[in-house]
């Protein structure tokens, strides 16, 4: 699976981290003992994705940036390889200006995350997962459970949850970005966090403020 | 020692043992697939599940458990068997049954195992998982979707052969085993692979159905591609080689088998000489062994001995060797010599010319030099020895000599002899308790080879490595043959001539046997020249009467590595067509032209072989030694020339690799590297 992705994918030949990566990289190699740089391998890899991101507006980490960083920490290239394929948050091949990351795990989807599914598809023309579309603004991927339940259906899109999320609010949000806006994150039913919808329903009668 | 009751036998194992070692020890055979003794545990197969008493109620993956004083453990009760029949059901879900079209059939541990510990039909009705294959060179065939994620062939690359090639890519269901970048695994132990995998993931791609195991001839034999004497088993059917595989001998080669005498077996068919060949007006014709013998007979008549002449190559075996030099004694000439390369020896002493810290001596050392020398080429076997010492810690290791990735790190210390006298090294050394020396026989090529030779065995004395209990001078040799010819004193006698004596019309007839490493332009152009050998190389291609020898697989042979231990290969397959074995066709020469040898059978060519040198009588043992005289070796003026790598490319360097396809696809695969390596 990984492997037919590298084929498919046209690799850069070079990666090199710019100026603002560099300044983090000593940041986050400075934070193990002498000797055990290899574990700065997982932030390396995130700064990787994110200049990727900045710079060519497709966050992914390509072969030549494993490479590189296996070269900053002392490492074989393919441990660098192992570890960025073994976390999903690491794409390795390239994805759209915004990253859909649906839930699909059983809370999510017994509030409804096909609908959700159904709506991204509708939206942006993608057919499978792992796929992008055709104006390159949008991939989508399956995701395991985000840790957001209480809040299901979630839709993940770069680093950032759109809760309690149905068909026509899904499309809402995708318009949205089509046309360059972002919208607030979070529930977009209006609840406060995870609080319960439309208020507190127990503990109503205690005051929380200061008394004399 | 830990004492540890197995299925009510009480064992006493070592601490920190595990629980697998102790159940074989106890004799209890424990099924297992990640686990190997060479290498890290993984614990990842779950086959070696055994139930430990006053634990915690559940199965024990034996392989990842150490032993307890007291501990009771049980390898066969009900929990046992139906623990690792729910394993083996697992690893058998995603595996596919083709069993018939796959080559480890019949030596699977897989199809073992699931025989002896599995169900008797799986639950699994689903979709199994398919995987890509992926592309590791010209040597490992891979068929992924077999892979059971063992992880022995990571481990190995990673621990053993020292190139971290290969991992585990991706998670759960989606997991797969290999490079991530397609390449050819740059290890000349990439081989060993195919030996580790418990499955037909790994198989060996010109083997690729080619036979089954059990149509196979086994018979028992010494590498003869390097110097190293790796032992190994050769499978033959009918009249072919098929295949060769390491057999273990823990003093030498462990369990592994370097690329080049594994692969090479395809070369041991190609460019054969099978028939006599007798030049006529300027062309070699095909002869009977008559009219071979006549017409060196006829040159042989009137001619002096000093103007007859003989080489020994790289290959031959100590019979032959022996038996040339007979002849040539009989014939009344000094002229022989065994050093194709023209290297420097001080044959006055043993420890001159062999690597006397022993290979498995290596493993107690705590500071090598190496000169002159890269051995993950010249000895890829030795190298990985040195690099088991090197993960043991502890140990300091420099480099003199061209920089080489010897797949452990070196202290680079200089590319001249200049850096023998580095106070730097000579501290090191002297600090060290059991210092060794590895000089390399392509350095003893070079023209100040005599000053090197005598510079090291200085700075050997001048350490702690000649003492009564320790030797660390080392000549790394680079041919099979070397050390049996230097031990038989296959060199000019009494004013005879060496090899650049007898080039360019020094002798009138010159016998080669299997040598092809020198420069046979050189050789003058009225010289007669007899090539006695089994490959059509560059020998033969001077020749003027060919006589078809037998190769290492075709001929009961012995042979000293470069340890200096004595080894025997056995005839697996009769050399094909005319051809015989190499002592007899010296032999019969010797009955032709009336100078009869004095032996008729191999019994008797080893008799003589013993009596000429004793250390042909220990077949296989090498005691360990002290370095106990000191004096140094002849000397001279050391040169400032840089040290130049003796092997230019591993995988080409004698007649047998020369003709095989593989090893003509290694090379190919490697070019960049070797390109790179040149530079």
């Amino acid at each position: 699976m990984a492997e037919a992705n590298t084929q498919a994918v046209v690799q850069p030949a070079t990666f090199a981290f710019d100026a603002e990566s560099e300044a983090k990289i000593a940041y986050f190699v400075a934070k193990y003992p002498e000797g055990k740089q290899a574990s700065a391998v997982l932030p390396l890899l995130d700064l990787a994705q994110r200049q990727m991101g900045r710079t060519t507006g497709s966050a992914w980490v390509p072969v030549a940036a494993m490479d590189e960083i296996g070269r900053i920490l002392g490492m074989p290239p393919i441990r660098v390889y192992e570890v960025a394929t073994f976390y999903l948050m690491f794409n390795t091949a390239p994805v759209g200006k915004f990253h859909l990351q649906v839930c699909t795990t059983t809370p999510c989807w017994l509030r409804g995350s096909d609908e959700v599914v159904h709506a991204c598809r509708k939206a942006t023309g993608i057919k499978g997962w792992k796929e992008t579309s055709e104006d390159g603004l949008f991939s989508m991927t399956e995701v395991e459970c985000l840790g957001a339940c209480v809040n299901a259906p979630i839709l993940q899109v770069n680093d950032d949850f759109y809760e309690d999320m149905d068909a026509a609010r899904t499309t809402a949000l995708l318009e949205a970005l089509k046309r360059g806006e972002i919208p607030p994150v979070g529930s977009t039913i209006g609840r406060q966090t995870s609080a319960p919808e439309g208020g507190p329903t127990t503990l109503t009668s205690l005051s929380f403020e200061k008394t004399e | 020692m830990v004492k540890v009751t197995v299925d009510g036998i009480d064992v006493d194992v070592p601490p920190r043992s595990n629980v697998l070692q102790a159940c074989e020890a106890a004799g209890k055979e424990i099924p297992r697939f990640c686990y190997h003794e060479r290498l890290s545990v993984a614990g990842n197969c779950r086959m070696c599940l055994v139930e430990i008493e006053k634990a915690p109620p559940k199965p024990f993956a034996s392989c990842a458990y150490p032993v307890n004083e007291g501990m009771v453990v049980h390898t066969d009760t009900p929990m046992v068997k139906k623990a690792r029949r729910g394993v083996m059901e697992f690893l058998l879900i995603n595996h596919p049954l083709d069993c018939p079209i796959c080559d480890q059939g019949g030596e699977c541990d897989l199809q073992d195992q699931a025989m002896g510990y599995g169900g008797d039909s799986s639950r699994y009705d689903e979709s199994k998982r398919a995987v890509k294959d992926k592309d590791l060179g010209p040597l490992v065939k891979t068929v992924m979707t077999r892979c059971i994620h063992c992880t022995r062939c990571i481990r190995f690359s990673t621990e053993i052969a020292g190139v971290s090639e290969m991992g585990a890519t991706a998670r759960g269901e989606g997991m797969e085993v290999g490079t991530y970048v397609q390449k050819a695994l740059s290890s000349e132990l990439s081989g060993n692979l195919i030996d580790i995998c418990p499955v037909g993931a790994l198989t060996s791609k010109p083997y690729a159905f080619v036979a089954r195991p059990w149509e196979l001839k086994k018979t028992d034999s010494v590498d003869v591609l390097d110097a190293v004497g790796t032992n190994i088993r050769v499978d033959s059917r009918g009249p072919e080689v098929l295949r060769i595989l390491p057999r273990l001998n823990e003093d030498v080669n462990e369990e592994w088998l370097a690329d080049k005498g594994r692969f090479s077996v395809d070369g041991l068919k190609r460019r054969r000489l099978d028939s006599c060949w007798v030049k006529r007006d300027g062309k070699l014709v095909k002869a009977t062994w008559e009219e071979a013998f006549t017409a060196i007979d006829g040159k042989l008549k009137g001619l002096a001995g000093d103007r007859i002449g003989a080489i020994a190559g790289d290959l031959a075996d100590a019979e032959s060797m022996l038996a040339l030099k007979d002849l040539m004694g009989a014939l009344g000439s000094s002229n022989l010599d065994c050093r194709q390369d023209g290297a420097v020896y001080d044959a006055s002493r043993r420890e001159f010319y062999t690597f006397n810290t022993s290979i498995a001596g290596i493993e107690e050392a705590d500071a090598i030099l190496i000169v002159g020398s890269n051995p993950r080429i010249e000895a890829p076997l030795i190298n990985a020895r040195i690099r088991k010492r090197f993960l043991a810690g502890g140990v300091r290791i420099g480099l003199i000599g061209a920089a080489a990735d010897l797949t452990y790190p070196v202290e680079h210390i200089g590319t001249t002899p200049a850096a023998l006298s580095d106070p730097a090294v000579a501290e090191v050394l002297k600090a060290a308790k059991k210092p060794m020396l590895i000089l390399g026989a392509g350095a003893l090529a070079r023209a100040d080879g005599a000053a090197l030779l005598a510079e090291c065995w200085k700075l050997a004395a001048a350490s702690s490595m000649l003492t009564t209990d320790w030797h660390g001078f080392n000549v790394l040799q680079l041919a099979a043959s070397r050390v049996a010819g230097l031990d038989l004193g296959f060199l000019p006698g009494k004013g005879g001539k060496g090899l650049a004596g007898m080039l360019g019309g020094g002798v009138d007839l010159l016998w080669l046997l299997g040598a092809d490493e020198f420069d046979t332009a050189k050789i003058g152009a009225s010289t007669f020249v007899v090539y006695q050998g089994h490959h059509g190389d560059k020998g033969a291609a001077r020749a003027d009467v060919i006589l078809p020898g037998a190769a290492y697989t075709e001929k009961n042979g012995t042979y000293v590595n470069t340890e200096g231990r004595a080894q025997r290969g056995q005839l697996a397959i009769y050399p094909p067509g005319d051809a015989r074995e190499d002592w007899k066709i010296l032999r019969a020469v010797s009955g032709w032209i009336g100078k009869h040898l004095p032996y008729d059978d191999l019994a008797g060519v080893r008799a003589r072989l013993e009596a000429v040198n004793p250390v042909f009588a220990r077949v296989d043992i090498l005691p360990r030694f002290g370095g106990n005289e000191t004096a140094a070796p002849q000397g001279g003026a050391l040169g400032d020339a840089a040290f130049v790598p003796a092997i230019a490319n591993y995988y080409q360097t004698d007649p047998v690799s020369r003709a095989s396809p593989t090893m003509a696809e290694c090379t190919a695969a490697h070019a960049p590297a070797l390109a790179a390596a040149a530079e």
